[in-house]
């Protein structure tokens, strides 16, 4: 059985599944994961959805129960914060002074909300959307708010606009581009989302930026745009994306750029180290653009997969084909492939009633299929590039052409 | 409390107590059995906590959603006519005694 101590930083979905998948593949050595916020690693998608609205408590939230962690013989640090990585000694140090011995490190930092250096960013009123602090704080907020801004038309952004509207609060959402979720989705699927936030009661400004956030005695009252407009609102939510936290790789002399640099089997330039998750900036076969850096579940997961199996004997390239979801209101939005560089889209499906997918190719290489409330589409389309198949840009628009079959297909 | 037997692809039975409002999915995640995935965290969204139900039971299950029915489409192991997603599963009275099986994997 392979043996050695492995120290994991960073408790969320990457590194508390290379926690478990090390024991799952046969881990016989230590295994202590570290993370810096207080109380057993949760699952995040459901902090931007159910749990804001109040649908899933805590419980739900959990990774696994408190006893997992003992019965996988698993060391688990809450609360605590790596400060430095000592190389030559193969020691991290913590926060309280500790350090802490490893024959192989795994960075899962994870990332940071980007927070702009606006005037009035401290006041009071203005929150974020990322960890389960914040949620709690945020959901304290949207439950006596009177007006909500919220600045950045992203997944979190959106998907909170959903919320607040659910709630019956008045929802301004600011935009620096000119369309919902411009990074990643395809105009038309932007243009859907548009409509069916604006439907639903949320207004929006596109091509601005806010100037300044206003306040009165400590207190938020509004965002004053570029152009001189103000938006009034109790309760400013930042969502502009995240920052990838690299820091420490970066103090000890590990490459980085868009992330922590790694190989295809997602090792640093140091073989003792490893990095994985919304941290990491890697090679991926599936990505015109590479090196990229996702901020996604299923990455983390994957990449967590990928090293476990390597640190129990069974090393493999990196190639799990990237998914990405979003539930905004009633609104499904399921996403797979990577879809930079793309210079052609056919739409399928009923666009007008909402129930479609967009076929994304770069020529004619099919990158990415978005799907809209049409979740048998994305099944297929997870099948088809999953092993390695295409569909071309005349049977996508061909709607008598059996996705189904396509997707059943062996070979 | 109904309970239910969760079947490992080896053929190791472990059985709970789960709650009437609970999912099998949640049931198992919080119990840490091994074979249900669970990526999107019950949204439907994943197909990874895919189970077969035992076959007489079936009419005693939740009936199927058409988002459910579709995301099985995408299983890593292929669908048979007993598949279901088990985050779909959420326990009522009539549930008791429920046993699934779990596929050889998820992802």
């Amino acid at each position: 059985m392979p043996s050695g101590k492995v120290v994991i930083v960073g408790a969320g979905h990457g590194g508390f599944q290379l926690a478990a998948s090390l024991r799952q593949g046969g881990y016989d050595g230590e295994v202590v994961l570290i993370g810096d916020e207080p109380g057993l690693p949760y699952q995040r998608p459901p902090l931007s959805k159910d749990y804001l609205m109040g649908k899933h408590g805590l419980d739900l939230l959990l990774m696994r129960p408190e006893g997992f962690y003992a019965d996988q013989h698993i060391e688990y640090m809450g609360g605590a914060r790596v400060t430095e990585i000592d190389r030559a000694a193969k020691q991290v140090k913590l926060a309280v002074g500790a350090t802490l011995g490893y024959d192989h490190l795994i960075l899962a930092t994870g990332a940071r909300n980007r927070v702009p250096p606006l005037p009035g960013i401290d006041l009071d009123g203005v929150c974020y959307l990322r960890d389960l602090n914040e949620t709690d704080h945020l959901r304290q907020r949207l439950a006596v708010a009177e007006r909500v801004v919220i600045i950045g038309a992203g997944f979190i952004g959106l998907e909170f606009a959903a919320c607040a509207r659910a709630a019956g609060r008045p929802v301004h959402v600011v935009e620096l581009v000119d369309r919902v979720m411009a990074r990643v989705i395809c105009p038309a699927t932007s243009l859907h989302f548009l409509a069916a936030h604006v439907k639903s009661g949320v207004e929006f400004t596109f091509g601005a930026a806010a100037e300044r956030i206003t306040g009165d005695d400590g207190k938020v009252t509004g965002v004053t745009l570029k152009d001189g407009t103000t938006l009034p609102a109790d309760l400013v939510v930042v969502s502009i994306g995240v920052v990838p936290n690299m820091e420490l790789a970066a103090a000890a002399g590990l490459a980085t750029g868009n992330g922590i640099l790694v190989d295809d089997h997602l090792q640093t330039t140091d073989p003792a180290i490893s990095a994985i998750g919304d941290c990491v900036s890697f090679p991926s076969a599936h990505s015109r653009i590479n090196p990229v850096r996702l901020e996604a579940v299923q990455n983390a997961a994957d990449h967590a997969r990928c090293v476990a199996d390597r640190l129990n004997g069974k090393p493999r390239p990196y190639v799990a084909l990237p998914w990405f979801w979003s539930e905004q209101g009633d609104q499904r939005l399921q996403i797979v492939g990577l879809t930079g560089g793309y210079d052609r889209v056919v739409v399928r499906g009923n666009l007008q009633g909402g129930e479609f997918s967009a076929f994304l190719y770069a020529g004619d290489t099919l990158l990415g299929i978005e799907s809209i409330n049409k979740p048998a589409d994305h099944a297929f389309a997870r099948r088809i590039m999953a092993a390695g198949r295409t569909v071309t840009p005349e049977q996508a628009a061909d709607e008598s052409f059996d996705l189904r079959a396509a997707a059943s297909a062996r070979g | 409390m109904p309970r239910v037997t969760y079947t490992s692809h080896d053929g190791k039975q472990t059985v709970l107590d789960v709650p009437v409002g609970t999912s099998v999915m949640q049931a198992a995640v919080l119990n840490g059995i091994d074979g249900i995935v669970a990526e999107c965290g019950g949204s439907c969204m994943c197909a990874t906590c895919h189970v077969f139900v035992q076959e007489d039971q079936l009419p005693k299950t939740p009936e199927m959603e058409l988002g459910e029915d579709a995301m099985l489409d995408g299983t890593a192991v292929p669908r048979q006519p007993n598949s279901r997603l088990s985050c779909q599963l959420v326990m009522t009275p009539a549930m008791e005694g429920l046993v699934v099986t779990m596929p050889e994997t998820q992802t």
